[in-house]
């Protein structure tokens, strides 16, 4: 039972109160969903460090223009139902023995449940040389909006020479997300007429193009078609931006003239600050299926903030959430918490030219080839470029503002992954049983 | 998940080599482990990384990450790539008994 509270009442009832840390995709989407089934018998309280919530998904587009970067940007507090007490102020840490968050200005927050939705930092500062001289010069991420739109301007005046696009190592968030940009990069670069004047290479601690093997060999194969050299196995240890060196830790060296690069990523710094909250990284530990933390059974977690197995994605997040709010209510109805997320991924990768894969996996399930959400129907090919893809990835950003955000449902989406029919699932020739 | 006999000693072991239980790990079948990834001899700065891992997965049920080997094993990323080379963080959770390090996706 959550332990007992002064806090305000309901006809006599005690109301819930229930603190969510980030006003990102995960903490919106969460409070949303929370104030809808409890209406006024919780108060539900979202703490956030500033009231810009950036889409995330449309910075890649950012750097080729395809994009504008303050198109990108909303208030967090817009994106919340009427009801819900949004709060500006940086967290210094959760003692999760009291219930209790500490805000740095040195108030604090009791709360009944907790639900960390902090997401992932960068952390560029933990790679040797990566914020030295060259930083935002000719060494540029995407993943930050002043980021992708210094990169866009270094791109504009770029004509020739090497282009490095890396990350430094997993997790990420995103994970395809660096493959996308070789992509969009090619394209970019051959409608500028200067294709063959730039050598594009894709340097990556993994020992394939992606971390799921039937992806990655498809990837791989679209790399090749365009031209894109690979190098794997590149455990960054040094960027030198003076001297345009990428350099391994086991003393490998790729020379740039332009690097894009993701750098490491860790949970939020307060994360690190709280007894027993976070792994060594400042992710969460967390159950996966049931998405309750290890250091107390009054905080729940989603999002990018968690170490479950499963990709760092709004689409995760968006999964989570169904499964989170459920156990949040069961939990304090002293019910026992349902086991239901499956791990549920699914990614549109950018290919350029107008089309777009569409990746769809869990925990157990590789992502395959076939079709979604509907196994036969689709309409989206899964695994294959194709246009309807890439207008699928337009349209999600309508999507995630007016739907995913506020908490509604997605018809014909679920939550857990749809097994796959047979047909598709084995090694025989597809259609064969269709 | 199988059987197989290292240093004389019937131990439990997934499909890539890892130990499935710590306890059954001696300095013995480290140095046999060791030896067949091409490690011929376990130094002393080897020991200290390895005892590092086994401290940390015996208080934490985690190994730990690269990063956190680097910052706070003792001995710095570079020489980690010298002494166990390739996938120090895989590598030296194998040698010190500990199952694979859960990869991150």
């Amino acid at each position: 039972m959550p332990p007992a509270r002064a806090g305000p009442t309901m006809g006599g009832a005690m109301a819930h109160r229930i603190v969510i840390l980030g006003g990102g995709t995960g903490g919106s989407l969460t409070a949303n969903r929370l104030r809808k089934e409890y209406g006024a018998a919780a108060e539900i309280v979202v703490v956030d460090r500033d009231d810009e919530h950036i889409y995330q998904p449309g910075l890649l587009f950012v750097p080729f223009g395809l994009a504008e970067p303050q198109a990108l940007v909303r208030p967090r507090s817009k994106q919340l139902r009427a009801g819900i007490d949004f709060r500006i102020a940086d967290v210094d840490r959760v003692e999760a023995g009291t219930s209790t968050v500490h805000l740095s200005d040195g108030s604090t927050l009791p709360y009944d449940v907790l639900v960390v939705a902090t997401g992932a930092v960068l952390q560029p500062e933990e790679t040797d040389g990566m914020t030295g001289p060259g930083w935002c010069d000719r060494v540029f991420t995407f993943y930050t909006l002043d980021g992708a739109t210094a990169l866009r301007d270094a791109l504009r005046r770029f004509d020739s020479g090497r282009l490095v696009v890396n990350f430094v190592d997993l997790p990420i968030k995103c994970p395809v997300a660096p493959l996308e940009f070789c992509f969009l990069a090619d394209w970019y670069l051959r409608k500028r007429g200067i294709r063959d004047r730039v050598d594009l290479r894709f340097v990556t601690p993994l020992d394939a193009a992606f971390t799921k093997p039937a992806a990655a060999a498809h990837l791989a194969g679209l790399l090749e078609q365009k031209g894109i050299a690979i190098e794997t196995e590149f455990a960054t240890g040094e960027v030198d931006g003076a001297g345009g060196r990428l350099v391994s830790w086991d003393e490998r060296e790729v020379p740039f003239d332009l690097l894009v690069t993701v750098p490491l990523h860790g949970g939020a710094g307060f994360i690190g600050r709280s007894p027993g909250l976070g792994d060594d990284l400042g992710f969460v530990p967390t159950d996966p299926a049931t998405l309750q933390s290890a250091v107390a059974p009054n905080v729940f977690v989603l999002g990018d903030a968690a170490n479950v197995p499963t990709s760092k994605a709004g689409s995760v997040a968006h999964f989570e959430g169904e499964t989170l709010v459920r156990n949040v209510r069961r939990f304090l109805a002293g019910k026992p918490l349902e086991a239901t997320f499956d791990g549920h991924s699914n990614c549109f990768i950018e290919t350029g030219f107008g089309k777009a894969l569409l990746i769809d996996f869990n925990y157990d399930q590789e992502p395959l080839p076939g079709r979604f959400p509907e196994p036969h129907l689709g309409p989206l090919p899964l695994l294959r470029e194709s246009r309807r893809n890439h207008i699928g990835k337009l349209m999600f950003e309508w999507i995630y503002w007016h739907v995913l955000l506020p908490g509604r449902a997605m018809p014909g989406i679920s939550a857990q992954m749809r097994r796959r029919p047979a047909a598709v699932v084995t090694p025989t020739k597809r259609g064969a049983t269709a | 998940m199988s059987t197989m006999t290292l240093a004389g000693s019937p131990v439990e072991v997934d499909g890539e080599g890892f130990l499935q239980d710590p306890a059954q790990w001696s300095p013995e079948i480290a140095a046999e482990i060791a030896a067949q990834n091409g490690i011929a001899d376990l130094g002393e700065r080897h020991w200290q990384v390895i005892d590092y891992m086994r401290k940390t997965y015996l208080g934490t049920g985690a190994a730990p990450s690269m990063r956190t080997l680097g910052k706070a094993s003792g001995v710095p990323i570079k020489e980690l790539y010298q002494l166990f080379p390739k996938g120090p963080a895989k590598l030296a959770a194998k040698i010190a008994g500990i199952p694979k390090p859960r990869g991150c996706i």
